[in-house]
């Protein structure tokens, strides 16, 4: 009985995770068509500042490395908890990712209300509404991860054992790699060309 | 384009024929013939991937020529094209002729027999016009220029009307479409350009406000370039420079 | 209108709609339907198992049933609305008619959102709900609570379109609602608010809808069922699953940017500062027109069950069958620019999408020539499911006819805004869906209560749909090919008027059907003795469903079934043998769960917030949806343990 319960909660977990790619799937199309709106956008500055004239390097450097880091570390998450090894390992490579996506998502804000008291805010022509709904999505996807990645820290200290909670990480994962990449779409499309 | 309405009528009607005649012949009650695990034919299968490609591409066929030839965009053979400018408010059209200096309100008038080339814009929500007696509608919007090409090969007088819903007054946003003889034709720009007023920053600001079933009204005077001004006063619409007037 | 404040945001009494006493009507009927259910409940003392039976069940039967409850409900808000249009059209030759402009333009607004979103949405994935595990043998979908969260999303979303008309007023925006017209210099008021709301809060609902198909067909289909061995509905249900994971976020992408455009100020389609309203057809029609093989999809895969089992026969050219829907699945990613052939596209780009819409109809005549070859040689019984087929496929092809015309680019120059085109795409979704729908209704209706439907009122009301259908339409093709432009709400054509008054007759002939399709529902509860089916297999049925009992179990089947060949069931009745099972063991189920209607009503709060501008409530709907998903996430024994044939439920 216990053995076809296992079977049950094992095919339970591969369900989950098929059914998290496709909701990946459908977010990816979801920021494509952002990302492609930003593209037919972006001529659009009806005499507002342009990226060029926006845009700070060293803050992206640095919010881009943050965000890479955190992909790091949240893999390293998984590999800990997958591999069976301390609770605490697990745990402390979590809070990492955690600090360091909170860590990116203080300096976007900080440069998009730099944005907006310049009077660039999403308001001043379509690109700059454009450019402004690009990355404040990318931003509320990066907080909800923060969210989940809290309660999964909960999980793993109530429940270490479950492998319920594992799988959890696994997809979350997923998602937070899922979103690494769009910021290397929106690093490359929307801050490269206007820097270089 | 009639035959092809007539290839496919025929289709439809041999279907609709042939599902009637099988519910019939083989209904529960009658003694035809059952055979429960029929389900495939190579032959019945080549018909019925056949036919229907077999139609589709002669109406294909059709389809890129005639959309070619009958492409709003391309000038209409014969004189040099009448340019009229048009420009959709609430709930009103205003023409536009650069080349005669005047403007008309909910009324636009074509030489018989002359192209006529109208260049397409919107102040306000988006407007379809079209004059249905004499060809297809085309979108107009704001800060963008569209086109339609028509000629008038009669004299006459029709309706021309936006075709989107824009609010309110739509119903009744219809214009006077007249097509008239050449002598005709100057006369009425003659009338239009004595009896009119002056087209201006301040006669348009009044003009632009939101009306329903306006009458006809005449402007005697156009400044060069009202047409391209309104629509670069919409952002202008252009994907080769980042840089466009504002407001 | 006054300065929104903190608690009410921008509601204050102007929003009660005491300016007409025709919305005053609407309003009351629709708060007088509201209380009277809520009394009924309370009177016949029935909260507990409306709560336990219903509202917090996991189970797809019932999350199925409910979905096809609030179809029915909202198909009669709808017609309500279309009646009252084409009365409106039938008195305002040369006048005012009844209603002014502004009223006319809500009600063909809501009426064209209803119906898409909160009819044919609704049915078709309650229908999708309730059949879909049984077909394929399996005890539930792969995500009971996620099915849930979708269903009382939706529910959410139909419940801020009703409130639309009791609170505020709706959009004047059509169901497509364009910017710039749809932007707050043309629409200041909550009306377009409340068309994004209600459209993208239920959206959300249905890609979560269309991931949990797509896991349920592909995961947990019964040992020996392989692919093209599935029914033709899983394969429809499949596809339109797929087009819905991949459609749905420009939907949600064109709606949020309109939101942002009208609540933030922002300037994605607006006239000036660079906003750009093309960008909003691209992206609107990206979703809308896979959005039509959402619909009718599966529909097509109802008719070709019901052909199927009503012919005795076989279905024929299923491969042909499961081809062609992959095929229009694919193209209809490829179309959508003819929805705006007028917009000025160079002639190159207008030809290429009029013959890839034109390339559609080989997939789709396919399917008409395979369900004929189905009834050939077949022994056809006239069930009511059986006649809506018939109905439809004559009817359909008509409306096949008339969208490859409107795929021609000059034809559609002229015909494009009229009328003719509203009577095509009537055409495609009421005989092509919502025919298919009520068969479907009426097929499954026995499985869901153990006995059949009326079939006399079942065919009358076919009758009245078909003929109403015919006479309300036709008159359109007419008017459309004089000029008429859809949306008016008062005309000086006399040509018009005729046509417009035949068009007002047919649609009394489908409220007679209407009337029927209840009718129906009332006599077959009051006879359901004399209507009763105990073998579980009404129809002689040839797929898994029909296997088990009537109603199914909650787990739907004792035993796995095993499944050998297409219509295994079938066979097996034909070498009167019982069904090949697995051994029979224990399972998991799903217990009820409270936290599809949470986050519905979050959603609620979520939308109603942001259209009046009540942040403090919009925060408390986010708050309560994040809440509710921890909270779920922390639950255990989310599941019972099921032996059947044992004590009863739990062990």
């Amino acid at each position: 009985m216990t053995m076809l319960s296992d079977t049950q909660t094992r095919s339970k977990e591969s369900e989950s995770d098929f059914g998290f790619w496709l909701y990946l799937m459908s977010d990816a199309i979801l920021f494509g068509l952002i990302f492609a709106t930003f593209v037919v956008m972006s001529p659009n500055l009806a005499g507002g500042p342009g990226g060029r004239d926006l845009f700070d390097l060293a803050n992206l450097t640095l919010q881009t490395g943050l965000l890479l880091a955190s992909s790091l570390t949240i893999a390293l998450a998984h590999h800990t908890a997958a591999n069976g090894r301390s609770i605490a390992a697990t745990v402390f490579w979590m809070v990492l990712t955690a600090l360091l996506g909170a860590g990116f998502l203080v300096l976007e804000l900080r440069e998009l209300a730099q944005f907006v008291s310049a009077g660039a805010g999403p308001q001043r022509s379509g690109y700059l509404s454009a450019f402004f709904t690009l990355v404040g999505t990318h931003g509320l996807h990066v907080a909800a991860g923060l969210i989940w990645i809290g309660t999964l820290i909960v999980q793993f200290m109530l429940r270490p054992a479950s492998p319920a909670v594992l799988s959890r990480l696994a997809r979350l994962t997923l998602f937070w790699h899922f979103l690494d990449i769009v910021w290397i779409g929106v690093f490359s499309l929307v801050y490269l060309p206007e820097l270089i | 384009m009639l035959q092809a309405f007539g290839l496919m009528l025929a289709l439809v009607l041999v279907v609709i024929a042939a599902t009637l005649f099988f519910a019939w012949r083989y209904r529960a009650t009658g003694k035809a013939l059952h055979q429960p695990d029929w389900d495939r034919s190579l032959a019945v299968e080549i018909v019925t991937w056949g036919i229907p490609a077999l139609i589709i591409a002669i109406l294909g066929t059709m389809v890129w020529n005639k959309t070619h030839a009958l492409d709003p965009y391309k000038p209409l053979p014969g004189a040099p094209p009448l340019v009229v400018q048009a420009i959709a408010l609430d709930w009103k059209w205003l023409f536009i002729y650069p080349e005669q200096g005047i403007a008309t309100v909910n009324e636009v008038a074509l030489p018989v027999g002359r192209p006529v080339t109208f260049r397409l814009t919107s102040e306000v929500a988006m407007n379809s016009f079209m004059i249905p007696a004499l060809g297809g509608q085309i979108y107009a919007m704001a800060g963008m220029e569209t086109r339609l090409n028509l000629r008038a090969d009669t004299p006459g007088r029709s309706e021309g009307r936006n075709m989107q819903f824009s609010g309110g007054g739509f119903a009744a946003q219809t214009f006077a479409a007249l097509a008239l003889p050449e002598q005709e034709f100057d006369d009425w720009v003659t009338k239009a350009r004595s009896t009119g007023t002056a087209l201006n920053a301040a006669s348009f600001a009044k003009l632009s406000k939101p009306s329903v079933a306006d009458p006809v009204r005449y402007y005697g005077t156009v400044p060069v370039d009202f047409f391209a001004k309104r629509i670069a006063a919409h952002g202008g619409m252009s994907h080769h420079s980042g840089n466009e007037a504002g407001h | 209108m006054d300065e929104p404040t903190i608690l009410l945001g921008r509601l204050g009494m102007q929003a009660l709609p005491f300016y007409s006493w025709v919305a005053l009507c609407g309003a009351l009927v629709t708060v007088g339907c509201g209380l009277g259910f809520l009394a009924l409940v309370t009177w016949l003392g029935r909260w507990r198992d409306l709560w336990s039976g219903w509202l917090t069940s996991l189970d797809h039967k019932r999350i199925g049933i409910m979905y096809v409850i609030l179809a029915l409900i909202m198909l009669i808000r709808g017609f309500v609305d279309a009646i009252m249009m084409r009365l409106q059209q039938a008195l305002s030759y040369s006048s005012e008619g009844y209603l002014p402009p502004e009223h006319f333009e809500q009600i063909f607004s809501s009426h064209g959102t209803i119906m898409i979103f909160f009819m044919a949405m609704p049915f078709v994935t309650g229908l999708m709900n309730f059949v879909v595990p049984l077909q394929i043998g399996a005890r539930d979908v792969a995500f009971p609570a996620v099915n849930a969260i979708s269903f009382w999303l939706t529910a959410a979303g139909a419940g801020l379109m009703l409130i639309s008309l009791v609170i505020g007023k709706f959009s004047t925006a059509g169901w497509t609602g364009y910017p710039p017209y749809s932007e707050v210099r043309f629409t200041p008021g909550v009306g377009v608010d409340y068309w994004i709301w209600s459209i993208m809060i239920s959206g959300v609902g249905t890609t979560l809808t269309g991931i949990n198909f797509i896991v349920t067909i592909l995961r947990k289909r019964a040992p020996g069922m392989t692919l093209m061995r599935m029914p033709m509905f899983v394969w429809t249900t499949l596809c339109a699953s797929i087009l819905i994971v991949f459609a749905f976020p420009a939907l949600t992408v064109s709606t949020a940017m309109l939101a942002l455009d009208r609540t933030l100020g922002l300037h994605f389609f607006t006239i000036d500062s660079g906003g750009n309203a093309m960008n909003y057809m691209n992206l609107f029609w990206i979703w809308g027109h896979p959005e039509v093989y959402i619909l009718i999809l599966p529909a097509f895969g109802i008719f070709s069950e019901v052909v199927a089992t009503f012919s005795s026969k076989r279905l024929y050219g299923y491969t042909s069958l499961v081809y062609a829907t992959a095929v229009i699945a694919l193209l209809s990613f490829t179309v959508w620019l003819h929805h705006f052939f007028t917009m000025g596209a160079s002639a190159n780009v207008n030809a290429i999408f009029g013959i890839a819409t034109m390339i559609i109809a080989v997939p789709t005549g396919v399917k008409v020539f395979d369900w004929m070859f189905t009834m050939y040689r077949g022994r056809i019984r006239f069930e009511p499911p059986m006649a809506f087929t018939v109905g439809f496929m004559c009817l359909f092809v008509i409306g096949g006819m008339t969208g490859v015309l409107l795929a021609i680019p000059p034809i559609n120059y002229s015909t494009h805004n009229t009328t003719f085109l509203v009577a095509h795409f009537h055409n495609m979704v009421i005989p092509g869906a919502l025919f298919g729908y009520v068969a479907g209704y009426m097929y499954w209706f026995p499985k869901a209560f153990g006995f059949r439907l009326d079939r006399t009122w079942g065919l009358r009301a076919f009758w009245f749909w078909a003929v109403g259908f015919t006479l309300a339409f036709m008159p359109l093709y007419v008017t459309g090919l004089l000029g008429m432009p859809r949306r008016m709400s008062s005309y000086a054509n006399p040509a018009w008027h005729p046509w417009l008054i035949l068009a007002f007759l047919g649609a009394c002939l489908i409220f007679l059907g209407i009337v029927s399709l209840g009718m129906q529902l009332w006599v077959s509860i009051r006879d359901r003795a004399r209507l009763t089916d105990a073998t579980g297999d009404p129809w002689d049925g040839r797929t898994l469903e029909w296997s088990t009992s009537s109603p199914p179990p909650a787990w739907n089947f004792d035993t796995v079934p095993l499944v050998a060949e297409r219509d295994t069931f079938h066979a097996a009745k034909q070498a009167a043998q019982p069904m090949p099972h697995q051994p029979a063991d224990s399972f998991d189920m799903p217990k009820n769960s409270v936290s599809g209607i949470l986050i519905g009503l979050g959603g609620f709060w979520v939308g109603f917030g942001a259209i009046w501008y009540i942040w403090w409530l919009a925060a408390a709907g986010l708050g309560l949806i994040a809440a509710t998903m921890i909270g779920r996430s922390f639950a255990e024994h989310t599941e019972m343990r099921v032996t059947p044939g044992e004590t009863g439920d739990v062990t």
